[in-house]
């Protein structure tokens, strides 16, 4: 009996934790997303929030860019973090590598928003780039960086960086620097060393890695927000939108549901592309 | 030189800031040689080693293999082969998969890397292993993928870097045998580094001895073991009774030899001043009486302080009047065989076998 008692102590924290902050308020959204409103304060259990996502162009074209421009960001985050983490692991010698991995993590001491708010200072039409290009002579007159995919992009990939590059170090710090060298010693060349040895040891880092960015990107709400332009939404925005501009909360429910299940699906083809077990992955990042 | 050398170094010295990690070393290696490099840690062997490979570049000097200069040579175009100290397969690849690594690299069709791979596999041991992980594999099978990666491509050299480290005792000797006749069935040359002299010994044709960056004597095994050059090969090649003393002056047969404990010796050498004798344990002559050594120079009586017993590699350590301890080794098939701690014994060692070196920079 005291055991069982024990035991129920120890895990409470985690299942409240898990119970009330996790299953519960999303079993109250898919509750909510499958009720349909017939009168004034009367609700029904019907699809119809659902079947309005589909009908609806400019929610599934926000939706499917949403997915696409994650992918893109997840993927130009891998390849820019790529190399810095391996410096970062395999090469640094000494104090260089504290110093850097900590370079890495400065920009996160401030929030987002400030992060974010960064961006618009060096973007804007009025901002640094503006500037010095014009002083250099190579545009004629102020030109706005900002409110376009570009910028959204570059700012989501910024803020995506650290939370690839920790995974990617992990993985590649435990990479024995002798199968590098012998890697070459057979013969081979940085591109075969890269793509059989060095790649396939960091790939539970790279899937990790691209998990987190992939997830933090699609449920992004600042950075979108600020940077992006007035007609290329973020599907995050669509949902605010729902919850507080409409005071829509079943249609907003049903738009998280499928946020969360576009996350999902998309996890799960990237875990069966790469032929990696999600325990794995969670086990060795 | 009749025969272009497998490898040549000519004057190669490492600098690290200042320090001379290797420092002028100069030798050649025939093809199809057994070349051990055999060193305490920290003597510069794995250094060199790696500039053979081409993962360090000389300060100055060259290095030919094959009457070709590696100079500016990345490491993935050399002639030559490491097996490495971990061994380094590539655990996400299968036997086959790491045998056949580089033979992908260059750039060897799958249909004609597939047989070279199984015959080689044959050849070490290790056929119809080739779609087993290698992370399944026993560590003397492992050392034999490790090797077998390297010889599939049908290198000049192989280098291989104390492989034998990480094998419990009885796996390493069984190694050291299966690695002597894998280099003798492939004929192809083997340049190996350890600080386990006997690995060096019973494998090698030639050995180099090296200390603080540089070769002190290279040699056959008998050579090094028999006619060391120096103090250093001396008191690092074999097992030995070390002494020290003064020499005393030169006499009819060799040197003579005051040791601390002021006893006079006759040794053999060409030192002079403070001085450090080796006496090997297996030189040391044993006899129940005094008067059955009367051939010898150096004869003594003493007293059996200690037997180790070992099989055939026993030992007597021995105390005598104002002689340091002395280890002898106990021959098992003699009339002393049966000796007990505490009997009175006779031994006696010639001039020959006391090699004195001067003391200084020991």
């Amino acid at each position: 009996m005291g055991r069982r008692l024990a035991l129920f102590l120890l895990l409470a924290p985690a299942v409240l934790w898990i119970g009330l902050l996790v299953i519960l308020p999303h079993v109250e959204i898919a509750i909510l997303s499958f009720s349909q409103r017939v009168a004034a304060r009367v609700y029904t259990f019907g699809f119809a929030n659902y079947l309005e996502f589909l009908a609806e162009p400019v929610y599934w074209r926000t939706f499917a860019r949403t997915a696409l421009l994650s992918i893109l960001v997840t993927l130009i985050t891998l390849v820019i973090s790529f190399p810095v983490a391996l410096y970062i692991a395999k090469f640094a010698r000494g104090k260089s590598k504290p110093v850097l991995f900590l370079l890495c993590l400065i920009p996160f001491w401030a929030s987002e928003l400030v992060r974010t708010l960064g961006w618009m200072m060096l973007l804007r039409e009025t901002g640094i780039l503006s500037h010095f290009l014009q002083a250099i002579g190579v545009i004629g007159r102020p030109v706005e960086f900002l409110y376009n995919d570009g910028a959204l992009v570059l700012g989501l990939v910024y803020g995506g960086m650290l939370f690839m590059i920790v995974p990617l170090t992990n993985a590649l710090e435990s990479l024995e620097t002798a199968q590098i060298e012998a890697g070459y010693d057979l013969g081979g060349s940085h591109l075969t060393v890269l793509r059989r040895i060095i790649i396939p040891h960091a790939m539970p880092g790279i899937v990790a890695g691209s998990i987190v960015v992939f997830m933090l990107t699609v449920g992004n709400f600042v950075t979108p927000v600020m940077l992006g332009g007035k007609n290329g939404l973020w599907f995050t925005e669509q949902i605010y939108s729902q919850f507080i501009t409409r005071f829509n909360w079943p249609q907003g429910s049903a738009f998280g549901f499928m946020l969360l299940l576009l996350s999902t699906v998309i996890v799960w083809i990237g875990l069966r592309l790469t032929g990696q077990g999600f325990s794995e992955t969670l086990r060795r990042s | 030189m009749s025969q272009v050398a497998d490898l040549a170094l000519l004057g190669v010295t490492k600098d690290f800031g200042g320090h001379k990690a290797v420092n002028d070393v100069s030798f050649e290696v025939a093809p199809g040689e057994f070349f051990s490099i055999l060193g305490p840690s920290g003597c510069g062997k794995t250094t060199l080693m790696r500039m053979i490979a081409g993962f360090e570049h000389p300060s100055a000097g060259d290095i030919v293999i094959r009457g070709q200069s590696m100079l500016g040579v990345p490491a993935n175009r050399r002639p030559v082969n490491m097996v490495f100290q971990s061994l380094a397969l590539f655990p996400m690849m299968t036997v086959g998969e790491n045998v056949g690594y580089g033979l992908a690299c260059a750039g060897i069709s799958k249909a004609e890397a597939g047989p070279r791979i199984t015959r080689i596999l044959d050849k070490v041991g290790l056929g119809g292993f080739a779609d087993r992980p290698v992370t399944r594999l026993s560590g003397g099978q492992r050392q034999r993928v490790a090797i077998a990666r390297c010889l599939v491509l049908e290198p000049t050299l192989v280098l291989l870097d104390e492989p034998l480290g990480a094998l419990d005792l009885k796996l390493r000797e069984h190694m050291k045998l299966e690695l002597k006749q894998l280099q003798a069935a492939f004929n192809t040359t083997f340049v190996y580094i350890t600080h386990d002299q006997s690995e060096a010994l019973v494998m090698s044709n030639r050995v180099a001895v090296m200390n603080h960056g540089r070769f002190e004597q290279v040699g056959s095994p008998r050579e090094l073991y028999h006619h060391p050059a120096t103090s250093f090969v001396a008191g690092f090649v074999g097992d030995t009774n070390i002494f020290s003393g003064e020499v005393t002056g030169a006499r009819a047969a060799g040197i003579g030899i005051r040791l601390s404990t002021d006893v006079e010796l006759a040794g053999s050498g060409s030192a002079s001043g403070q001085a450090k004798a080796y006496l090997r344990p297996e030189a040391v002559a044993l006899a129940g009486s005094v008067s059955e050594l009367s051939a010898l120079p150096n004869r003594f009586a003493g007293t059996v302080s200690t037997v180790l017993f070992d099989g055939a590699a026993s030992t007597l350590v021995i105390r005598a009047d104002k002689f340091p301890m002395l280890r002898a080794t106990l021959p098992q098939a003699g009339p002393l065989a049966g000796i007990e701690a505490g009997a009175p014994i006779a031994f006696g060692f010639t001039a020959e076998a006391l090699k004195v070196f001067s003391a200084r920079g020991v």
